[in-house]
């Protein structure tokens, strides 16, 4: 059996048996939804119909109605579209990067992490669904021979390399999470007894049996589609960064863009990782599994990346002055002068400043700082792309085409929609889905369960009595 | 009818994955064959001691990617190269070579989607998992914390009985013995 060093924090906490790691996260599923569950529902589906009545309303009358003009062509559609792809990078990294690096605390996260990324990523595609305007012909996407002629979709575009990245992004994703999921279900299936439940729980489970010879599969399966889903990570926000990059519009077109992105992304990703989680611990009672230690390894993540966003706008900024190209240098002097500048400056204390306070052992171990921190990163994370976006483009090249983007009333709805179908679809999971991946914390328990650790410990013939 | 019904089929319960992994090599030992294990997660180190064999899903999985691979390049040199070559911004797209660069992004993209896919697929049909299948563990606690042994009279040279005091003769917990027509 697998030991580990005595000197590492469990990773659950209490004397828990398998059977407690069954009851503890089916349980929730067998009871009535808490209150808390209801009301928050109650909320979120509100603002999701307030949002999908925005959509449609956008949709019958054009995308006039969001603040957009001539020289800003795209605004907070494109901004929205790359804050929710970024923060559906955490999923995946969390399950594919940690899983080859065999990092066991992504077990108590993985499978609300990869839920967060699926929601998030069903998100990022209603932006650019919308903005096309007819969103019945978005199938043009697609390389399908048409009625005028053989024209093809362009194969050097980033936006198509777009296409195909976030669908694959999306798909495969899905198909992690629910193989994960498949022996998880079968739990649920032979624990409840309400013929419904049993039926659908039944029919979800695929008829897992977890006979060794599955387990085998599962576990190559899993450490493939690890494989192959962590380049796969590093592609899709790099795609996503050269959908700006590729472009000759000053602020836009740097060869920092792919790296500065990708990790960006995972910094909000994993600052929302946070703000769901330490909610989801408390209304679920998950605190054994889910504890500081583990909220201080995301939080060491969230500096790191933090960082080197950090140095990334430093570094943009000191090249657009050293490389003389009075475009650029104007741009970004715009940027941090211009009308834009409060979210410039909301963007570098949000994402450069205020998470410099991790370094600090006992913010980064205080579950409220964090909790804050977090929200502070993903206000952050969007007035980033904002920026980016906004600053780059209101500017033109002919000074008689400049013009200023004003936020509509459609533009703040569809985007806080958005927020309360993501919320609706992650209460749903966390009431129907087993929110902690079971067959894979039974396995760790015994090398990093607290009691299990400890009698370890004292069996050991030369251990100290502590 | 009452011939066959000499064959039996024996589910021995542990409760406990290390105390399975000690019978299990102790029977096998004994010249026990262990048809399977169920268990609620991977019980590692027990493939080799009953006998399953290494799963060739990773081979499958590189065939699948490199279809993807071979389809997104023949397309793209189909779409843009072949059938309607483009002039775009001073760049034209009249050879593969020229233009792989620009290929690449999608070709990966298509590569992993295939990997994925292909390998997902495979794998729930090797399994015999599918959406509205019946399952078939032997006793609903086997997906919660306890681990079954599954053992075939007819798979064994030993009787029923010397099978059965091998087996009380482990650290088990429960123990159930039917009776099946072949």
């Amino acid at each position: 059996m697998q030991q580990e060093a005595s000197i590492r924090e469990p990773l659950i906490l209490g004397n828990k048996t398998y059977k407690d790691i069954t009851d503890d996260v089916v349980g929730p599923i067998q009871g009535a939804p808490p209150l808390s569950w209801k009301i928050g529902i109650a909320i979120s589906s509100t603002i999701a119909f307030y949002g999908v009545g925005c959509i449609l309303y956008l949709i019958g009358t054009g995308i006039g109605v969001w603040g957009l003009n001539k020289t800003v062509g795209w605004a907070w559609d494109i901004t929205n579209f790359v804050w929710w792809v970024g923060i559906g990078h955490a999923g995946t990294l969390i399950s594919a990067v940690l899983l080859l690096f065999r990092q066991k605390w992504r077990m108590a996260i993985n499978r609300s992490a990869e839920a967060m990324t699926i929601f998030a990523v069903i998100m990022a595609a209603i932006f650019p669904g919308i903005h096309m305007g007819r969103i019945w012909v978005s199938y043009w996407v697609l390389p399908l021979p048409n009625q005028f002629g053989s024209l093809w979709v362009n194969f050097n575009s980033p936006l198509l390399w777009d296409v195909f990245a976030i669908s694959t992004y999306f798909s495969v994703s899905l198909v992690f999470w629910y193989i994960g999921l498949i022996p998880d279900f079968a739990t649920i299936r032979d624990r409840v007894t309400h013929p419904i439940q049993k039926k659908v729980y039944s029919v979800l489970s695929f008829g897992w049996s977890g006979r060794a010879k599955n387990w085998t599969r599962f576990e190559e399966v899993s450490l493939v589609l690890a494989g192959i889903a962590t380049p796969l990570v590093f592609s899709v926000h790099s795609i996503v960064s050269m959908d700006f990059a590729t472009s000759v519009i000053p602020g836009w077109h740097t060869t920092i863009f792919p790296p500065y992105f990708v990790s960006g992304a995972v910094f909000s990703g994993f600052a929302m990782v946070q703000t769901l989680l330490l909610i989801m611990r408390k209304a679920m009672r998950l605190e054994n599994y889910i504890h500081t230690k583990h909220v201080e390894y995301m939080n060491i993540v969230i500096i790191v990346t933090g960082s080197i966003v950090g140095v990334a706008y430093l570094t943009e900024l000191f090249i657009s002055w050293y490389s003389g190209v009075e475009y650029e240098s104007y741009a970004f002097i715009n940027r941090f002068s211009g009308p834009y500048s409060s979210s410039y400056w909301a963007m570098m204390t949000c994402n450069v400043i205020s998470p410099q306070l991790f370094w600090f052992k006992k913010i980064r171990r205080s579950l409220l700082a964090t909790f804050v921190l977090s929200i502070v990163v993903n206000i952050g994370m969007w007035f980033e792309r904002y920026v980016i976006i906004l600053t780059s483009l209101h500017r033109d090249y002919l000074p008689s085409s400049w013009s200023e983007f004003h936020a509509t009333g459609v533009d703040v709805g569809v985007f806080i929609g958005t927020l309360g179908i993501f919320l609706t679809l992650f209460l749903l999971f966390a009431r129907f889905f087993p929110v902690l991946a079971l067959n894979e914390l039974k396995t760790i328990l015994k090398s990093s369960g607290e009691e299990q650790k400890r009698i370890q410990e004292e069996a050991k013939p030369n251990s100290k009595a502590s | 009818m009452t011939m066959e019904s000499t064959k039996k089929v024996f589910h021995v319960m542990y409760d406990d994955d290390d105390k399975l992994m000690d019978a299990a090599k102790n029977l096998v030992g004994q010249g026990v064959r262990i048809k399977d294990v169920y268990s609620p997660f991977p019980v590692h180190g027990i493939d080799p001691v009953i006998g399953v064999k290494r799963t060739r899903l990773a081979i499958a999985s590189f065939m699948y990617a490199m279809t993807g691979t071979s389809l997104a390049l023949f397309g793209m040199w189909y779409f843009m190269i072949q059938d309607w070559p483009m002039n775009i911004g001073g760049k034209p797209s009249f050879s593969l070579i020229q233009n792989l660069p620009a290929f690449v992004p999608v070709t990966f993209e298509f590569t992993v989607l295939c990997a994925a896919h292909g390998m997902s697929i495979t794998y729930l049909l090797r399994n015999g998992t599918l959406p509205g299948m019946p399952a078939t563990n032997p006793d609903p606690r086997t997906t919660d914390d306890k681990f079954v042994m599954e053992i075939l009279t007819e798979e064994n040279a030993m009787d029923a009985e010397g099978l059965e005091a091998a087996v009380k003769g482990t650290d088990m917990m429960e123990i159930s013995i039917k009776e099946y027509a072949a």
